[in-house]
């Protein structure tokens, strides 16, 4: 078994290293330029977020508009604002459970897609597009006039249903790029070695898909978890984390808000770092073997 | 068990002696997705064609109608909304137009610059997707107070007269342009990287070795090869974009920068107003399904599906 898995595991589409690209060319203006207008797209990019987290230590009381001192009563007391944890533990809940069924729909449609040509497959290729190329607002009222038609009660269920609905098409595409650069001799293999399709799949066709799945489920939750148009069409009374800042917003948001916002930002940050590290370990193991 | 047969690509499994007909295992793989899509995508687009075409019910409540077809609820609608309409389109254009001059120098600063040094090229994508991490609502949020009438910044480029006296940052279309291309930045950065990371960079040396100038290898190579990232990253910040209403209600006015987004929310749920959103969404729908494939023909790369 040892002796299968390198071999696998080097097969995954890798860019093939090139030293060619180590080879500096000579300094011009435009290798200055480049950096620097990066440098600023990226301050561009996260003043907000430095704003957001310096407001969760404000002393702003209910509004939190103005900076009044440094305080940690936010932090000690995430859950003081009346509602705000309450939003929160509502998005991590329908965020986990979309992500799911989306991340199952998907990566089934991912590999059909890939693996197969059948006829209504442009059919099912544009079914797949529809739902990214249409604006959130066209799914939400779209949803909404379904769910009135039917007499649907609005709640939980209706949001996690539209969720799940146009993370799957994100999950399709991530998954794909994963299972065109799967060599499916490596599938012959194992049914060579008299697995059953059943063990071949996952024992050799889940876990060469896995960073992809990994992928798309990351990105379906963070979809999920973010989403604030389509929540508010199709959610009714039932709020989510955006849901509560957007409607908070005229009347002055509690700084517990900005806590929970730091506080995932944070998590995210070290998860994703985390992952980049042992990736790179992994890498440089690989390198070394 | 069988559906899983096909995955081998036809390999061993259907080579053996006991040749099966062919596999119609992706049924199994498919259904459950494409029936999902169209119970709660198709099924829904459906209703919105139909809840648009309804009249009020006679004598009934605010938000009653019954079905009806009544086309003209389309030209009374647009014949109210067009300017909103209009503004979304020319607002999420601009801001296409900002995340692409912003967004490609740091495509290719992370994928062609930071080349062969991983943990830097690591750590500036985690910095592009790091917005992710914290709500979009929250940072547009920041953005109004950061840009407020009485804040740090108004106050400073007044004070370097480089904004008159009196003169405001939040409230205006150009606030909204910009939380829009802030908003979806990422989306353009993103695929622009994947498409300049897998340029070989030997081309470039070939440019150069032909005694091409910089600039010439990248308006003949670089460029037309990152052209996918280019197609897809405006089409991922120009769909989303056209519809928004959350930057234009925290960041704009009432006036003149209301998008149809906007509309279309105040008429489903403060003024009841099915009819009208639902013919609102189905322009909107349509206008840029006509846009897109306009689009995407011209530049060539149909490939996308």
């Amino acid at each position: 078994m040892t002796t299968l898995t390198r071999p696998v595991a080097t097969a995954a589409p890798h860019p093939p290293e090139r030293p060619a690209a180590r080879r500096r060319p000579r300094l011009r203006l435009g290798d200055a330029l480049v950096p620097v207008f990066a440098a600023l797209a990226f301050l561009y990019l996260l003043v907000p977020i430095a704003y957001t987290v310096a407001f969760s230590f404000n002393d702003g009381g209910k509004t939190n508009l103005v900076w009044r001192g440094f305080t940690l009563d936010a932090w000690r007391n995430p859950c003081g604002a009346p509602q705000v944890c309450q939003a929160f533990v509502n998005s991590l809940q329908v965020g986990v459970v979309s992500t799911l069924l989306a991340t199952a729909l998907g990566t089934l449609l991912a590999i059909a897609l890939v693996r197969f040509t059948f006829r209504g497959r442009t059919l099912a290729n544009l079914l797949i597009f529809l739902p990214m190329s249409t604006p959130e607002v066209v799914l939400g009222a779209a949803l909404l006039a379904q769910f009135l038609t039917v007499r649907v009660p609005l709640g939980f269920w209706t949001v996690v249903a539209a969720h799940v609905m146009f993370c799957v098409s994100f999950v399709v595409v991530t998954v794909k790029a994963r299972v065109a650069g799967l060599d499916p001799a490596l599938e012959e293999a194992g049914a060579d070695l008299y697995g059953s399709p059943w063990q071949v799949f996952w024992r050799v066709t889940f876990p060469l898909l896995l960073p992809g799945i990994a992928a798309a489920a990351l990105l379906a939750f963070s979809l999920s978890f973010d989403d604030f148009i389509v929540t508010n069409f199709t959610s009714g009374s039932f709020d989510t984390f955006p849901k509560f800042v957007y409607v908070s917003a005229t009347r002055g948001i509690p700084p517990q808000a900005n806590v929970i916002g730091s506080f995932m930002f944070v998590l995210a940050l070290v998860l994703v770092l985390a992952v980049q590290v042992v990736g790179a370990a992994r890498a440089r193991r690989r390198r070394a073997a | 068990m069988s559906l899983l047969t096909g995955l081998g690509a036809g390999g061993a499994v259907t080579a053996a002696p006991t040749r099966r007909p062919p596999s119609r295992a992706y049924w199994w793989l498919l259904l459950p997705g494409l029936v999902y899509l169209a119970l709660f995508f198709v099924v829904p687009v459906g209703a919105l064609l139909g809840t648009s075409l309804y009249v009020p019910v006679p004598g009934g409540d605010v938000g009653q109608y019954q079905p009806a077809f009544a086309v003209g609820n389309y030209a009374d609608a647009l014949a109210q909304f067009w300017p909103q309409l209009v503004r979304s389109f020319v607002f999420a254009f601009l801001a296409t137009v900002v995340t692409l001059v912003v967004g490609y120098p740091v495509a290719y600063a992370i994928a062609v610059r930071a080349r062969g040094r991983p943990v830097l090229q690591g750590l500036l994508l985690v910095l592009v997707v790091a917005p992710f991490f914290t709500s979009f609502i929250l940072r547009t949020i920041a953005w109004r107070q950061i840009l407020a009438d009485d804040g740090f910044v108004v106050a400073s480029l007044q004070w370097l007269h480089l904004l008159p006296e009196g003169a405001r940052l939040t409230a205006t279309p150009f606030a909204v342009v910009c939380g829009l291309a802030y908003n979806f930045l990422p989306f353009m950065i993103l695929p622009i990287y994947a498409s300049l990371e897998r340029l070989d960079p030997r081309l470039v040396e070939a440019g150069a070795d032909l005694y091409a100038s910089p600039m010439t290898t990248f308006r003949t190579v670089t460029f037309p090869l990152s052209l996918p990232g280019v197609v897809g990253g405006t089409l991922l910040v120009f769909i989303p974009a056209s519809g928004d209403y959350v930057n234009s209600s925290l960041l704009g006015n009432n006036t003149n920068t209301a998008m149809i987004g906007q509309v279309v929310d105040a008429r489903f749920f403060r003024l009841l107003d099915y009819p009208t959103a639902a013919s609102l969404s189905v322009v909107l729908m349509l206008a840029i399904l006509l846009l897109v494939a306009a689009y995407v023909r011209r530049a060539g790369t149909e490939e996308l599906l």
